[in-house]
């Protein structure tokens, strides 16, 4: 039973705080991996995957993939639905809270110079911390951490990796015809990539 | 047809055909809400969404919220809330259950290898895009850096505690920036 509280009650924090929409769940999502165990950060990484290509906004899906896994860790399917209902409640409850209540006086929220001006410092730092979890899932997915232990040379590189993600940086940002294309088919094409290379 | 049952069934078909999240369930939005049902103007609409960019949480939800509490008060947001995450519950537990079934499997954890390298690719396309808006001139360069390295580095950090201080710090700055 306790897990299913503390779950909710960090997943409350995640809606709270993340500001910006599903990817600024991603920090809260590995510190709460670091905090908690119930997951890995590699687990986080795949849930990023997972939450990107199915249907529904990326931030409901990701929580309710933590749920599910976390709630599996002390039972069955069941309990493990119940983890995922109760982390995806827990994600929305502060999101209705604020809205009803910005809903009441709509106008002066948007013309209040104090919320225009924490606006103005939440947004970079919500920037910057979508960039600190990018940059760890770059470290842990194109470096092999075991290789740095010995010391830093070129087998520290996740080479295959590496060429897939120059390739799939320049369809997605610099190809015309590919990078309007939805981020399912550079997911599918890279599951692909990976079976045939065996990464 | 009644409005409660309704709403929860529109939010789910807007849930189901949305991939991704954000600035994808905006054209759904339109032809759904506006166009459909006639829930909210395309005006109504458009703030609905900016208000929910610059709110805590999850943009879709956010603006679910706003739409069902436009039309049916409190219990209207919740509703139409609920009906959003509906389709993602429902998904992602089968999909989790089948994950987890064949984790141990070779060429799944291949094709997880693949999809992380593609995984990185995404966020940092996210990070330009979002760069492009927030990090508007010298100040908000400084808190991105600040809070980029901060909480790559101390990973023991919450990052409340980066949010938290951004938004106090925004209001300092802007506002003294106002009395000078």
């Amino acid at each position: 039973m306790m897990i299913y509280l503390r779950l909710f009650c960090e997943f409350f924090k995640t809606g709270l705080f993340a500001v910006g929409g599903g990817m600024a769940t991603i920090p809260f999502l590995y510190s709460m991996a670091d905090k908690t165990g119930w997951f890995t950060r590699i687990d986080v990484d795949n849930m990023i995957a997972v939450g990107e290509s199915t249907p529904g906004p990326i931030g409901v899906n990701m929580a309710t993939y933590v749920g599910y896994i976390t709630g599996g860790t002390v039972g069955g399917v069941p309990a493990a639905i119940l983890g995922a209902v109760v982390a995806t409640l827990g994600l929305i409850t502060p999101s209705i809270i604020v809205i009803l209540i910005i809903a009441s006086f709509l106008k002066s929220f948007r013309d209040n110079r104090y919320v225009d001006s924490a606006f103005y410092g939440l947004r970079p730092a919500s920037t910057g911390l979508i960039a600190a979890a990018g940059l760890s899932v770059v470290v842990s997915n194109l470096f092999f951490a075991e290789a740095m232990e010995s010391g830093f040379s070129l087998a520290v590189f996740n080479w295959k990796g590496w060429v897939l993600a120059i390739v799939l940086w320049v369809l997605t940002n610099k190809v015309k015809q590919t990078k309007k294309l939805h981020p399912i088919i550079f997911i599918l094409a890279s599951a692909v990539v990976g079976i045939v290379l065996g990464m | 047809m009644n409005i409660y049952p309704d709403l929860f069934l529109t939010f789910a078909k807007v849930g189901v055909m949305t991939f991704g999240g954000g600035y994808a369930m905006l054209p759904i939005l339109q032809r759904e809400v506006v166009e459909n049902k006639g829930w909210a103007t395309e005006e109504e609409l458009t703030d609905y969404f900016a208000i929910g960019q610059c709110t805590p949480g999850i943009i879709a939800v956010n603006t679910a919220t706003f739409i069902g509490q436009k039309n049916k008060g409190t219990l209207g947001g919740i509703i139409a809330t609920l009906g959003l995450v509906f389709p993602s519950l429902v998904i992602i537990s089968l999909l989790a259950g089948v994950i987890t079934q064949f984790s141990h499997l070779a060429w799944v954890n291949h094709a997880f290898g693949g999809i992380r390298v593609c995984v990185c690719v995404l966020i940092l396309n996210a990070v330009v895009k979002l760069f492009k808006k927030a990090v508007i001139d010298a100040p908000t360069m400084v808190i991105f850096l600040a809070v980029a390295l901060g909480s790559f580095f101390l990973t023991s950090l919450s990052p409340v505690i980066f949010v938290l201080a951004a938004a106090v710090l925004g209001i300092v700055l802007k506002n003294a920036g106002v009395r000078k």
